[in-house]
Order: structure tokens, then sequence, then C-alpha cells
């Protein structure tokens, strides 16, 4: 059930104290991090060896999981941990959790919806301890986002041209779906819930519904970071929202930030970021990609191109947030962080 | 910008700034709201549907409002269906969507199929506290934006004091105890009909304008919205005074501060443009003011109104000539235009003249009332109208009465007995009872005990009162939609404790098709029944408590109900269809090999002048012209009818006056046109040649076939199953267009200006009649003469009727050939227009209406049938064959399609 009245997490007044001071910074690309280690599918696996806080999971051989990110923290999670632990050094105060497609949904392709809750749960404690060990080391906060992200289905378009009525996903499905999450991220130890990646409007507004309802069971009210993506240069949502219709639709989970991530790079983002920040009663957060991918699918920014163009959303005052999306490094969170260190924080409107 | 201002969204944002003086919300995708809008969605016709809703949306509704609360559908399901489907069509879905319902859980399904920031429409307090909060929280959760509705556990407010104190409490739960957005609500006062002739409602107006001002001042943040076409509910039928009373109302309301409101973009008065004469009127009523000319606001508005409706008119003279009338008419006169001037005198005449004053009731007042019923269900007459009928009504019986009692207490009686006892209740969770007051009024007026028991009454309650007054009859009433079910639930209940007392069902919402399908079956120890209108009321109500009536009435409603609900079940079974491969293979295979088809006189065209409108008139079937005034019945049986006998008598005598003037003045000047040409069945085609060597195709034919499933030895017809096939026999087809002429159009214009509407309606039914008369005749002459394969053929004109004779003369548009545009082939070929005047309209239709076209085929085994619904398969099959778009073959083809166009869903056949 539904409860507005919950006591707030203590983390959101901590996060607001330290917002108001500076303009904070989210990690980068866990993807792009872990291609780097080249895995195999017995990576992949631990050698079969999946064993969860709950339970050992099985996999079949008509499911091969390489490439299934997301089971790295129950198979490899000491690799998860370090790259996690390199852009807490790197400089991100707020570091998300492994989880993207942690969702029965999502991880329907891959035949372990079994798993999700051992996923989020094990997600959100592999990145506490990223974090810990980080502020162990320099004395500064770090914050563990529970990352939800969008699924690979659609609750307001069509998959089928032809039959502009049908879904292939109902609002309840994601809403059970994303409670399953984030039930799991909260138990792991997750300090806030980040919505991202929205393409479709109503997925999020699921997601939205179902954190309100795991609150209600967990007795209190995590921050909630909420952001969309703008797929092309229409400046609308894959689902056709602009900037401020997106706003409006989310504005009720009065998140802590509100803005964009992924498919565009920081110099395409720009003028929706800017809308953005002209209407939302909130904190504002941007994370681009390192530019557009290459033929290869790579991400040729370098580091300090991307910063310079992030110091530019600084320097405007739109954002309060920033960090990497797909192709963004640690070095590249270090040179974004250095380079909107000279900048105040946007003003929140009151 | 950080102004608490309402923010919404489709995929476009909305924001209710101060600049924006009246948010318009568009109603015509409101299955309650628009008549069209509910027949498309009962149709399943959704690509129609959608245009609707850009319609709306291009005419600059800035909302659309979504309600699909229609007894007969799945109201969940269907808006769910067409707010997935809004989402597909970016120019609609634009703009933020009202989600409206009265039913919880369609409004939730709703919530769960839009992206943007969305209204509900609506919550109230209504079912207490904790629904209250409980919906409230919900759209928290889903983030919309609410309209409150002023009603709680009470009630519906009403007066001022009732909406204030109700939206006030309403919003200490929302905003102080649950942290709503107040910049959210939007509170709807409730828009009541005034100028209903009923005292109680003359201040509604006034009491809404009053609420919305307070509300705004001591609401912070909040709106007000409203349903304005309840308004003027009373003046439906008269669009223009409906539009100025809807203007002069938001022009008052939104000065008080309303600052939302649903109302047709398209059709709405602008205020300063209003008749003043009107624009006053309309504002007496609204505001509850005293006319300057003296009399009531609204007999004010009404004698007025007429004159307003579809434009200007001269005003109606004060004619006393009436009175010159025999007794009964006049009695008729002043029930029908509600005048109680001379009643008294009159229902003193007319005792006089009757054996006991029970006659004069059951007499000439009784028909006068059932004369009010007709003009009343034809929308001839308004609501007051019907209430000030009642009242001279009241006043004639109240002369009568002495009378009757003197005369029971003669006879030894103990005074007046009441002709039944009717309990009369609206049900519950309905407030809406101006209907159900005036079937009190009209049913007390004729002598029947009333047990009214009001507004919102519970089940158990009706059924309590029921027992212990022993009433005759049970009505039950309902305007909104839910009271359906809670209609069905009472009949279950009368059911199950062994009532056997008729059921009466009436209510805008309700119909027969409802009550025969979901009412009647549960109740099977009594009879329900469906009354359409509050006037008809009187009439069931004596059949059904009449000793000698009642068997016989009842079993010819039961027999209706099930044919309708037959008829129901079948149009829901009819979504079977077989692919038109299939139907193809089950065409019809007749025995060309036997069969010699005999070449007509002549080929191409030629034009028939030589008409003799007394040789016409002999063929004239006469049926059809008293189906036209709504009499049933076969002539000329019907002249005897024991009931409509006279009327028909009546009205056959004024037709053949009429007739005989037509012939002897040659009002008409009937044309026609008729040709032949070699023609040979190709596939579902009719191909026509040039020559007899049939080796240039002049023209083709196209035919639809019936993809029915068919069991047994039925097959699935095309009309081309009638053509002999290529090489299979030099076969000929022919074609005609008659036309009585364009003179009734202009006959019947003179005749409504001189305020003769009967003889300018009575001149275009005989032109009709004249028309079908000429084909008739025009095709015994083909089978005789031009065509010649009946040579022989000697049947009398009434004979015809019955179509004895070979071959047929189906025409484009009706049930064998559903496509209107197969008609242009047909007049091209004719050359039509220049033989005959008759033109074809853009939709295809003839003009003169007085005229008629179609094919002649003369294979002796050829019959009429219907196509049905069509299949897409065949549509696509169909507009390749004629070389049209597939989206302008469903345009024509709409009413037959088995399908919703452009959409997938039923993919059957893949």
């Amino acid at each position: 059930m539904l409860n507005f009245s919950l006591p707030d997490s203590p983390v959101l007044a901590t996060l607001r104290a330290l917002a108001a001071e500076r303009i904070l910074v989210l990690d980068g690309a866990m993807g792009t991090m872990i291609q780097t280690l080249n895995m195999t599918e017995e990576d992949f696996t631990g050698n079969g060896h999946i064993h969860g806080p709950g339970c050992r999971h099985h996999y079949d051989a008509e499911h091969p999981q390489q490439g299934n990110n997301d089971l790295l923290v129950l198979t490899q999670p000491q690799a998860v941990e370090d790259i996690q632990f390199e852009f807490a050094m790197a400089g991100a105060d707020i570091l998300e959790t492994n989880t993207f497609s942690a969702t029965t949904i999502a991880q329907a392709d891959y035949g372990m919806e079994a798993a999700v809750h051992d996923l989020n749960v094990a997600g959100a404690q592999v990145a506490r301890r990223a974090a810990d060990r980080a502020t162990a080391q320099d004395g500064r906060p770090r914050f563990v986002a529970g990352a939800v992200g969008p699924t690979n289905r659609t609750a307001s378009i069509s998959p089928d041209v032809n039959d502009p009525g049908y879904r292939a996903v109902t609002f309840d499905e994601l809403r059970i779906a994303y409670g399953q999450q984030i039930d799991g991220l909260i138990e792991g130890g997750a300090d806030l819930i980040l919505i991202e990646t929205i393409f479709d409007t109503l997925n999020a507004k699921a997601a939205i519904f179902a954190a309100h309802e795991s609150f209600a069971r967990a007795g209190r009210r995590l921050p909630i970071m909420i952001s969309g993506t703008i797929t092309d240069a229409s400046g609308r949502t894959l689902s056709g929202q602009t900037p401020t219709a997106f706003w409006h639709s989310v504005a009720h989970a009065r998140p802590f930030s509100v803005g964009l991530n992924c498919a565009l790079g920081a110099a395409a983002m720009r003028p929706h970021m800017a809308e953005i920040a002209t209407v939302a009663t909130t904190h504002t957060c941007a994370y681009p990609n390192a530019g557009l991918p290459n033929a290869f699918g790579a991400y040729d920014e370098s580091p300090d191109q991307t910063a310079a163009q992030v110091a530019e959303f600084a320097r405007d005052g739109i954002v309060n947030v920033v960090g990497g999306c797909c192709g963004t490094t640690p070095d590249h969170i270090r040179a974004i962080a250095d380079a909107v260190a000279p900048f105040a924080p946007r003003k929140v409107p009151a | 910008m950080t102004e608490r201002y309402l923010r919404l969204s489709g995929l476009e944002p909305f924001v209710l700034t101060p600049d924006i003086p009246f948010v318009n919300i568009g109603e015509r995708t409101n299955v309650t709201g628009s008549a069209r809008f509910r027949k498309l969605i009962v149709n399943r016709d959704y690509a129609a549907a959608l245009d609707v809703a850009r319609d709306q949306v291009e005419n600059g509704a800035q909302v659309i409002d979504v309600n699909m609360d229609e007894g007969l559908i799945d109201s969940k399901q269907a808006m769910i269906e067409f707010l997935n489907l809004i989402a597909s069509e970016p120019d609609i879905a634009r703009v933020p969507i009202m989600i409206d319902s009265s039913k919880w859980e369609v409004i939730e399904a709703g919530l769960q199929c839009v992206q943007g920031k969305p209204v509900v429409n609506s919550i109230s307090l209504k079912e207490g506290e904790e629904a209250f909060r409980h919906h409230a929280g919900l759209c928290m959760g889903y983030g919309a934006a609410v309209v409150v509705m002023a009603f709680d556990e009470a009630g519906q407010a009403d007066t001022f004091e009732r909406k204030t104190e109700i939206c006030a409490r309403a919003y200490r739960i929302l905003v102080d105890e649950m942290g709503f957005p107040p910049e959210d609500i939007i509170f709807d006062p409730n828009v009541f009909a005034v100028a209903t002739g009923i005292e109680d409602h003359d201040n509604y107006g006034v009491d809404f304008i009053e609420a919305t001002r307070w509300i705004r001042q001591n609401l912070p943040h909040a709106h007000v919205s409203g349903g304005v076409s309840n308004l003027s509910f009373s003046f439906r039928g008269n669009e223009p005074v409906r539009e100025a009373m809807h203007a002069v109302f938001l022009y008052h309301a939104i000065k008080a501060g309303m600052d939302m409101g649903i109302v047709n973009a398209g059709q709405l008065a602008v205020y300063d443009q209003i008749d003043p004469e009107l624009r006053e009127a309309c504002e007496d009523v609204v505001l509850n003011r005293q006319p300057k000319a003296g009399g009531t606001a609204t007999e004010n508005l009404l004698d007025i109104a007429d004159r307003f409706k579809g434009g200007k008119r001269e005003e109606k003279v004060r004619d006393l000539a009436w009175r010159d009338w025999p007794v009964e008419k006049r009695l008729e006169h002043a029930l029908v235009n509600g005048i109680t001037e001379f009643i008294e005198e009159d229902t003193e005449a007319a005792r006089g003249a009757a054996e006991r004053p029970l006659h004069v009731i059951e007499g000439p007042l009784m028909a006068g009332m059932n004369v009010v019923g007709d003009l009343f269900g034809a929308g001839k007459m308004f609501l007051p109208q019907v209430v000030k009928s009642a009242r001279v009504m009241k006043q004639a019986v109240a002369v009568l009465l002495p009378y009757m009692e003197e005369e029971k207490r003669l006879s030894g009686g103990d005074g007046r007995q009441s002709a039944g006892k009717v309990l009369m209740a609206t049900v519950k969770g309905d407030v809406h009872d101006i209907g159900k007051n005036i079937v009190g009024v009209v049913l007390a007026c004729n002598n029947y005990e009333i047990v009214d028991l009001g507004v919102m009454v519970p089940p158990q309650k009706i059924l309590q009162v029921a027992r212990e007054e022993n009433v005759d009859i049970i009505g039950l009433s309902g305007l909104i939609t839910p009271s359906l079910d809670e209609m069905v639930h009472l009949a279950s209940e009368m059911e199950r404790e062994g009532f056997d007392i008729p059921l009466l069902i009436g209510g805008a919402t309700t119909s027969k098709v409802h009550t025969a399908v979901k009412i009647a079956p549960r109740y099977t120890r009594g009879q329900a029944v469906y009354v359409t209108d509050t006037s008809r009321a009187v009439g069931v109500v004596g059949a059904l408590l009449s000793p000698t009536q009642k068997e016989q009435y009842v079993s010819g409603i039961q027999a209706d109900y099930a044919e309708v609900a037959e008829k129901h079940e079948r149009g829901e079974r009819a979504k079977q269809r077989v692919p038109l491969a299939a139907a193809r293979a089950n065409a019809l295979k007749l025995d060309w090999d036997a069969y010699a088809p005999q070449a007509p006189s002549f080929t191409g065209t030629q034009v028939v002048e030589d008409w003799d409108l007394a040789e016409i008139a002999r063929y004239i079937d006469w049926t059809p012209f008293f189906h036209t005034w709504e009499m049933r019945g076969v002539y000329p049986k019907i002249l005897d009818d024991e009931k409509q006998g006279e009327a028909a008598r009546a009205l056959f005598a004024d037709a053949q006056d009429m007739l005989n003037r037509i012939i002897d003045e040659r009002w008409f000047t009937p044309r026609a046109v008729v040709g032949f040409w070699p023609a040979n069945a190709v596939g579902d085609d009719i191909h026509l040649f040039s020559g007899a060597d049939r080796t240039e195709t002049l023209a083709t034919f196209h035919t639809l076939r019936q993809q029915t499933a068919k069991r047994g030895d039925r097959r699935n017809l095309a009309l081309s199953d009638f053509v002999a096939p290529e090489g299979k026999g030099a076969d000929h087809i022919g074609g005609f267009v008659v036309t009585a002429g364009p003179e009734e159009i202009e006959i019947a214009e003179r005749l409504d200006k001189a305020n003769d509407n009967y003889g300018a309606i009575l001149v275009k039914a005989l032109a009709d009649r004249i028309a079908e008369a000429m084909a008739e005749m025009l095709h015994e002459r083909v089978r005789r003469e031009f065509w010649g394969y009946a040579a022989e053929e000697a049947f009398d004109p009434q004979q015809l009727i019955g179509e004895p004779y070979d071959g047929i003369r189906p025409a484009a548009g009706y049930p064998a050939q559903p496509d209107h545009t197969e008609k242009r082939t047909l007049f091209q070929l004719l050359d039509a227009e220049e033989a005959t005047g008759v033109r074809l309209t853009e939709s295809m239709a003839m003009w003169p209406g007085s005229s008629v076209s179609g094919l002649y085929i003369g294979h002796p085994d050829s019959y009429y049938f219907g196509v049905g619904k069509v299949e897409r398969d065949q549509v696509e099959d169909y507009a390749r064959r004629k070389g049209i778009d597939v989206e302008e073959a469903e345009r024509w083809l709409a009413p037959v399609l088995n399908y919703v166009p452009g959409s997938v869903s039923n993919r059957s056949a893949a």
C-alpha cells in the first residue's frame, strides 16, 4: 500500500546539504569497464558457481550468460567492486549498483528470473563495500544508488507497427518486477534509487509506483533520482515526450534529482538539459555518453573532451549532479569532477 | 517558475497559467456525452473513434476527456484499448488525457496506460473518507491531477452551502492530511439542469457560480470545472438555445473563477453574438432573475426558444382558431401546448358528452397525453413542456374528481379508488430524478397512487417499502451508467425475494437492449419493461395493471425482448467470418449449361419519358407509406385496424387527395433511363462489353461476397454468381435510374412556409412512393418488352409487391451490394444525369431524393440477399479490383466491415 507520510531516509538530508555546497559527481560506465576485462562464458558463470545471498542459481545450456553483466555481482563480485572503487577514488560521490537489468523482465533473456532478488541484494552489497572502502581511505562520504533500468519492453509503445494497440508488457507487470528489484536493492543497503535511461515514461511511472510500495514496506522513503533519455535530434524521448512533458509526468515522485543520461553526448544533450533545468523544481542531473559511438560501437571522446562539455553545464548553472554514461571511464569521471569543481551548483527553485 | 500552477502533460506539457482564462476539455470522446462516439465504441470502430479525438484536438481542446461508461461494453477494456491506441497517435497524444469514469477500476486501468500526467475524473466523498483517501493516494502514486466532485455520503451537493462545505472538507483531507498538491485539485461543484419547470432547480446556476467564487477565494491554488452541457439538458434538441445558455453560463462562471470545463470545443456560441433577447432570457434563467417582462424566467425562455431553433423563424401569432375545434381536439391542443386557460370549461364540455366522468380521462385526456408522449419521444417537446402538459392534465382531473366520487358514493363504493400503486425510486448511487418526478406527476394525474422514495435509494429499502405498501409496480430511474448495474442487481433481488410485480426501467442511460439482455433475464417471476420516455409510462402502466390487457402485453414484451436479445447476441457472434478464398470456393454454381440467356431488344441506353402519373399510382406499394408515418401494419388491412384504422384512413384519404392533385395538376415530371449491355461474370466482378463480340470491356461492376460461415448447402453469394461466367453463355445485364422529378423539393418548401408541415411531409412521402412505383413499373416493362425474357408475364400491380417474377433489380448501397460508389459506374453508363436530371452527391446519394437506381439481373434463380459483414482480405481484394486505396474502400464499406480499419487485431486468417 502507498503511504505518503513516511519518514525520509536520513541520507536525503545529507545529500541535500552536500548538493547545496557543490556539484555532486556520479560514477561512469560499468559496462564499458567490464568490456575491457574480456571475460569469457566461464568467467560470467563463475565456472558454474553462481551463489547468491539467498541461494545457489542454475543456468542451462540454452541460455549462455556471457554479456549478462548484472550476473557478475554474484560470480565476479570482486571485479565489480574494484571498478566501483576506482570510480569512487576518481571522484564519484554516488556509485551506481550493477543492476541495470536485474528485473525478471530483463533477465528473462538469460533465463535468470529466479536470481533477481539475489542480483539486487548482492549488487547493492558490492557497491556498498566499494563505497565504504573509498570512504575509509579518504574520509569523504559515498552513496550507493540502486540502479533501476528501463527493462527491454515498453509499456506505451507497441512493438508491432501493424497493431498499435498491442502492448508487450503492462504497467502491473512492470510494477511487480520493479518492486522486486527495489526491495532487493534496499535490503542490500542502497542509499537511494536511481530510475535511469527512461525511454518510455510509463515504464518509469511503474518504477516510481513500485518504489513507493517498496518504501512503505521498508518503512522509510529513500531519495529517488530520475533520469530520462532523449534518443535523437527530435529532442524527445523514444515514447515521444518533450523534456518538460517528461518532468510533469514524473514530478509526483518528488525526486531528489531529475535529468538526462545516455544516447547523446554532452554537446547534443545540452539544450534538453537546459530545458529541464528551467522547469524542474528539484536538483538536476546529467550524465551523458562519451560522445556518440563510432563504427565499432566504441566511444572516442577523451576524458578532457567530455569534461570540457560537462563543465559548460556547470558554468551555465544547469546541473547539480554530473557523471558519465556509456564510454566513460574512471579517467573521464576524474576529469569531469575536476572540471566542475570551480563552479557553484545550480540553484534549486524553492 | 515555481508558482503552484496545474501542470499536466501528454507528449507535450500543459500548464494552466493565469493568462489562460479557461481550459477547454473535449467531451466528444465521452460515450455518455456523444451518441456518435458511443456508437463507434460499441461497434469497435476505433479508427473513426480516433478521428473524433483528433478532431477535438485540432478544434482546440487542450485536454481530452475519455469516458467509456457504457452498460453494454466492457468499459475497462475499452478504456485500455482506446488509450493505448491514442498513445500511438502523436497528434492526439500530445494533449493530456482526462480519464473519466464513475468506476474506480476503469480509472485505475486508464492510469496504467498513460505516460503523461493525466487528470482523474473523478473522486468524491460519496463513499466516505476511507475510499476517498484511498483513491486520492493512488492518484498521487500514479501522478495524476484529480477532479473532486461536490458529493458526499449524503449525496450530490445542490446548494451553495452544501457545495462549499463538501469542497472545503475534501480540500482539508487532501492538502492538510495527505499532502496532495493543491494545484492538482479541480473541484466540480455540479452543474445541474436549470429551466426544467421545477422550481427547486431555478437557483442551480447561481449556486454553482457562487460556489465557484467561494472556492477560488478560500481554497488556495485549487481549480473549478464542470460539465456544462448538463445545464441545458431540458432544451435538448434545440442546439442554438443550448449553445446560448452555455455561453451565458460560462461567461458568468468564468468571471467567478471557473477555469476548466467540459464543453464541445467546436460548438459554443459567442456571448456577444447571441441575439440580445435570447441572451437576456438565458441570463434570467442562469442567474435566476425575474424577467423584466414578467412571468418566470423558464417560461419566458421556453416561449422564445422555438424561434431560435434552427435559425430565425416568424413568431407564432396568438391564434385562437383552435377554440372552434371539437372538444377532443381542444383538450389535446391544451395538453400539447400546456394551456390551462380553457381547460375547466373544455373538461366540463367533454364530461357532458361522456357517459361517465372516467371516460373523459381514459378517452380524450389520455389520447392527448399520448400525443405529448409521442412529441417528447420525437424530441419535439421539452421536459418543461411535458411538465406543463401534466399540469393541464391535473387540472382536468381535478374537475372530474368530484363527479367520480359522487358516482362511487351512489354505487355504494367508498370514494375514490386509485388505479394502482406505483413505487418510484432513483437507484442507489444516482441522484438524477427529473424524469422520475415527471413520470410521478403524469401517473398521479392518471389516478395512480405514487410512492416516491426519492434518490439514491438502496435496493433493500425499495423492496421493503414495496412489500409494506403492497405496491403494484416498481419504477426505477437512473441517468448515470453505474445505475444500470444497480438495476440488474435489484432485478435479481426481486427474483430472490419472490416478487412478481412488474419492474419499470427508465432514464437516460437505460435502453431496451440493456433491459432485454441484462435485466429481464434476472427477473423471471415478473416482467421488467423498458419505458422509452417519461410520458409513455401511462400507457405501459395501464397495460400492465389491466386484467384484460396484461397477458397479451407481457407476451408481446417477452417476444420483443427475446428478439432484441437474440439480435444482440447475433451481433456479438457476427464476428465469425470465413476467409475470402473459402467463401469463393463455396460460391453459388448455377447450371449454366442448362440455361440459354435471352438477349434484350436493344443494347445501350434508352430514355423513357412517356410516364402517366395515374398509371404509376396503380403501382404504389402503400405499406411503406404508413411506416413512414410510424404506423405499423400492412396495407390495406391497416385501414380496418381496430386501433389505428381511423388514423390510417384519415391519412390515406389525405394522401389520396394530394395524389389526385399531383396527377391532375401534373406536379411531377417523372423520368427514367434504362440500358442493357452484354455481360459476363469474371470472378466476383461483372464485365460489361461494348459489342456482341465481347472483346472490348466497357465497364466493370464489382460485387461483394458473403463471408458468413454457411452451414449445409447454403452458399456464400455474390451478385456475380447470377451472371453467366465467361464462356458459359452470352448473358446480359441491365441498369436503370428513375425519378419522380425535382419538383417535390420546391413544393415541400412552399408548404412548409405556409405552416403546413403535414403537407410538406406528405408530398415527400408520396414522391418517394411514386419513384418506387416507377421502378416496379419499369422493371415489369423490362421483363415483358425491353429485355423481353418474360413477354407473357401478367401480374396485376398489387401482385408485383410480392415479387413473383423472375429476375431482380439490386441497388448499390443496399444489402446485396453495400458499396454506394457502384452507382458512379451505373450513372456513367446510363449518362443518367443528362437523361434524368438525377445527380449523385459526394456521398453517393441521389438528388432529388425520390429517385431509384439499380441493375437488372435476369436469371430466374437470382434473388435478393444481404452481403453482411466482410473481412479485411475481401476489402483488400475489392480495393485492388476497383483500383482504389484500401482506405477508400474501407471508408465506403465502413458499415459492413467486420474489423477495425488500421489495426490487425483479428489476425485469425494468418
